[in-house]
């Protein structure tokens, strides 16, 4: 692991949706230029801790510094890439007409041929997202978050519906660009992604309940198995 | 603000009408249609005609456009699009100009084809010059993009968003001079209507029509793209970069 500063530093940060407390009151650390992590179950407020890390959710309290910055600073928007969950691209386009609009806005015009390679879209190119199984437009999605060629880039549940083969794909690309010094936090909720990831980040309702390397925290909760670990780790809480 | 990105932006919106051929056509071919029908509706009183053509004529686009733009927005915001947006370093204004460049153009063209067959077939004529009529058009679409843009903000559905059309711009259409004239109005609503900014995209046509290009022709299209650029800065306080 990496001695530099953490990529993102999230102290005390405090989120309310509605009349809902979904972050009480969470600190943590993202380590640079690794592969991080964010599992829990469903709802434990993932999303929102992501939202808030890339600067597009509304806090109540607390602070998220992001690459030195307050989260959401303008200069950030360049330096961090994020994927929503449901992917985020236009339909009634096509998947190049997508990337060639968005790396219109942030660049990387000349990266969207390797982009569109490393998603596994190649022969999809002027097919109309619309017209794209659920797994192919999600990797579209991904292809723009890839476009900018971002320091950090954030992807919630980027794996969700696709073939084994392609999900190992992406996880030797995220491992490449980790290695290229890019930093990324990746949602998951599958066992064997989790065991994948450099650095884990365990929630649930809304509180962190263990960070460290998948062997660190099977060591911790004194199981050979990941997922044995993460239930006993969660029953301590 | 970047000219790039405003360009992409309109080009993207531009590729993605060309995708919906269906709402292309009625864009293009609803307007002259029903000026067709007007035209044999009015077929005994031709001097009604005469005077309702040139103003409906640049008055289609301001409806049509508010109602695209509503709709187009609120896809953007509830398909997640605008989200990521606003997550990326586009200012709102190139977002916003990229959107009233686009609709523009599809204005420019609606109002041309709608005049070649009010002026070419239906032996509509105006006082003013011909041109006019287009470019108040045009401006009058803006501010159908404007109000459109803003008024979208509030609607969490596409129904809702259609229901605005008739909530916001029709009582403006019944007031603006063009079925009564507004000196024969009651007084209250006469007032109103000198608060409401179609009642300016109106009397600009009908000069144009009758040929009163004087200073009043230039404060009309003054109001209308006063209200078009207030609307846009309300719209664009409603594109949030963080939401709940």
């Amino acid at each position: 692991m990496s001695v530099s500063a953490p990529a993102v530093v999230v102290h005390d940060l405090f989120v309310e949706r509605g009349r809902r407390t979904v972050l009480p009151s969470l600190s943590v650390d993202v380590p640079t230029g690794v592969v991080t992590g964010l599992l829990g179950p469903s709802g434990c407020g993932k999303t929102t801790l992501l939202r808030a890390i890339v600067g597009v959710q509304r806090v109540a309290g607390g602070s998220v510094t992001v690459l030195g910055l307050p989260a959401g600073t303008p200069q950030l928007r360049q330096r961090v890439a994020y994927m929503t969950q449901a992917p985020s691209v236009y339909a009634d386009l096509t998947v190049l007409e997508n990337l060639r609009y968005f790396a219109a806005l942030v660049g990387g015009r000349e990266r969207i041929v390797s982009v569109i390679a490393t998603v596994g879209l190649g022969d999809r190119t002027s097919s109309l997202v619309r017209d794209l199984s659920g797994g192919e437009r999600s990797r579209t999605s991904l292809a723009v978050a890839l476009l900018g060629a971002p320091e950090l880039l954030v992807l919630d549940e980027p794996t969700v519906g696709l073939d084994p083969r392609l999900r190992r794909e992406l996880w030797e690309t995220f491992h490449r660009l980790a290695a290229d010094g890019t930093t990324l936090l990746v949602s998951t909720h599958v066992m064997d992604e989790a065991d994948r990831c450099d650095h884990l980040l365990l929630m649930r309702d809304g509180l962190l309940i263990a960070t460290g390397s998948p062997d660190e925290l099977r060591a911790g909760a004194g199981t050979t198995d990941l997922e044995t670990a993460f239930l006993a780790l969660a029953e301590r809480t | 603000m970047s000219a790039r990105a405003t360009f992409a932006t309109t080009r993207r919106v531009l590729e993605q009408l060309r995708r919906d051929h269906r709402t292309l056509a009625l864009v293009l071919v609803v307007p002259p249609a029903l000026l067709v029908l007007l035209r044999y509706v009015l077929d005994g009183s031709p001097g009604a005609f005469q005077r309702v053509a040139v103003p409906l004529v640049g008055l289609f686009p301001l409806i049509v456009m508010f109602l695209v733009t509503s709709i187009a927005m609120l896809r953007e915001r509830t398909g997640g699009t605008l989200e990521r947006l606003m997550s990326l370093p586009l200012s709102k204004l190139d977002l916003l100009a990229g959107y009233g460049l686009a609709f523009a153009l599809l204005a420019a063209a609606q109002a041309s084809v709608t005049s070649l067959v009010a002026f070419g077939l239906l032996g509509v004529d105006t006082a003013g010059p011909k041109p006019l009529v287009i470019a108040l058009a045009v401006s009058n679409a803006l501010l159908g993009v404007g109000l459109g843009l803003f008024l979208s903000a509030f609607a969490t559905s596409e129904f809702q968003a259609v229901q605005f059309m008739p909530a916001v711009l029709l009582p403006q259409i019944l007031l603006c001079g063009l079925f009564v004239q507004r000196a024969l109005m009651p007084r209250a609503l006469r007032i109103a209507s000198d608060a409401l900014p179609v009642t300016y995209a109106y009397d600009g046509l009908d000069r144009v029509a009758r040929g009163l290009t004087d200073g009043r022709l230039w404060l009309d299209a003054a109001v209308v793209l006063g209200t078009v650029a207030l609307s846009v800065a309300l719209g664009s306080t409603t594109l949030r970069r963080r939401t709940p």
